[in-house]
């Protein structure tokens, strides 16, 4: 049951990332060229896709925090770590530099393979390896 | 704003939001696809459940293609870099998401759906390093 359950989500998860268009890194680079608004050629498309997230997601995952086990079984696994390291800047600067070089994060190269374009392969075949290289030395702790 | 498109993002935005929910409160866990994708290199460790974080990547492929060829609902994934720059980009999306803990949506959506200050200091910290980028990138460089 739970695996069915991870197939829909990823599923609609998918359905989310082709409709709001951020399959499509031009359409993330055009959000993250904040540069553009003197001239009018920003796309503040992004911003709305995390406010129409956040919108359905705050109301379920304030509901969820209060349960002590899934409706499918088995516990919650919510993060316990809160501290504010220099990892995780450095983590999330990495990242974003990456991020910003292609236009793909995680979520829409994995749901772009849908097109089996040769460069999206490339990208989530080295994000691969950039995740395993990370998990091999241990920086993943 | 000519590629602004508000009705489309809410919506897409909405259904993003609502897999990451569900995917809470069904299965208890958190739907940050990095750390999915993640789990499965290391699939040894207990609790890494393999079959879970598979068929939620299958189904990131699959929300897409069922789209693409059974609806009128049309969309592209344009990727312009050249090919040294999409192999940096990949790795620093994978080792940045390892090191910092998770991606757009672990931090992004489910993080501050949490209302988590960890993930709030992620988000900014990825946002801050794409907005500089894409300066450099597209107007101090001319485009890459």
């Amino acid at each position: 049951m739970r695996t069915v359950v991870s197939l829909i989500c990823g599923t609609i998860f998918g359905f989310g990332l082709y409709i709001s268009g951020m399959i499509d890194p031009q359409k993330v680079l055009g959000f993250l060229d904040i540069w553009a608004i003197a001239d009018g050629g920003w796309d503040p498309s992004l911003a709305f896709v995390m406010g129409g997230g956040l919108a359905v997601a705050i109301p379920i995952f304030q509901f969820a925090k209060s349960r002590t086990e899934a409706v499918c079984g088995g516990e919650m696994s919510l993060p316990t770590n809160r501290a504010i390291t220099t990892k995780l800047i450095v983590g999330g600067v990495l990242f974003g530099t990456g991020w910003g070089l292609v236009g793909y994060c995680p979520g829409p190269a994995l749901s772009a393979l849908a097109f089996g374009h040769t460069d999206t392969i490339i990208f989530v075949i080295a994000m691969i390896v950039g995740m395993g290289g990370a998990r091999l030395a241990g920086l993943n702790k | 704003m000519e590629n602004f498109t508000p009705i489309t993002a809410l919506i897409g935005g909405g259904l993003i939001g609502l897999a990451s929910g569900l995917y809470l409160l069904l299965n208890g866990r958190i739907a940050g696809i990095s750390g999915i994708l993640g789990g499965l290199l290391t699939p040894t460790k207990a609790g890494s459940a393999v079959f879970e974080r598979l068929a939620f990547v299958i189904g990131l492929v699959a929300g897409p293609f069922i789209l693409m060829n059974a609806t009128e609902i049309e969309a592209q994934s344009l990727v312009t870099s050249s090919l040294p720059v999409i192999i940096v980009a990949g790795l620093l999306v994978g080792l940045g998401t390892t090191i910092g803990s998770g991606c757009t949506s672990g931090h992004g959506i489910c993080g501050l759906s949490r209302f988590s200050l960890r993930s709030l200091v992620a988000t900014l910290s990825f946002m801050a390093a794409g907005f500089v980028t894409v300066l450099v990138t597209r107007h101090l460089m001319g485009g890459m």
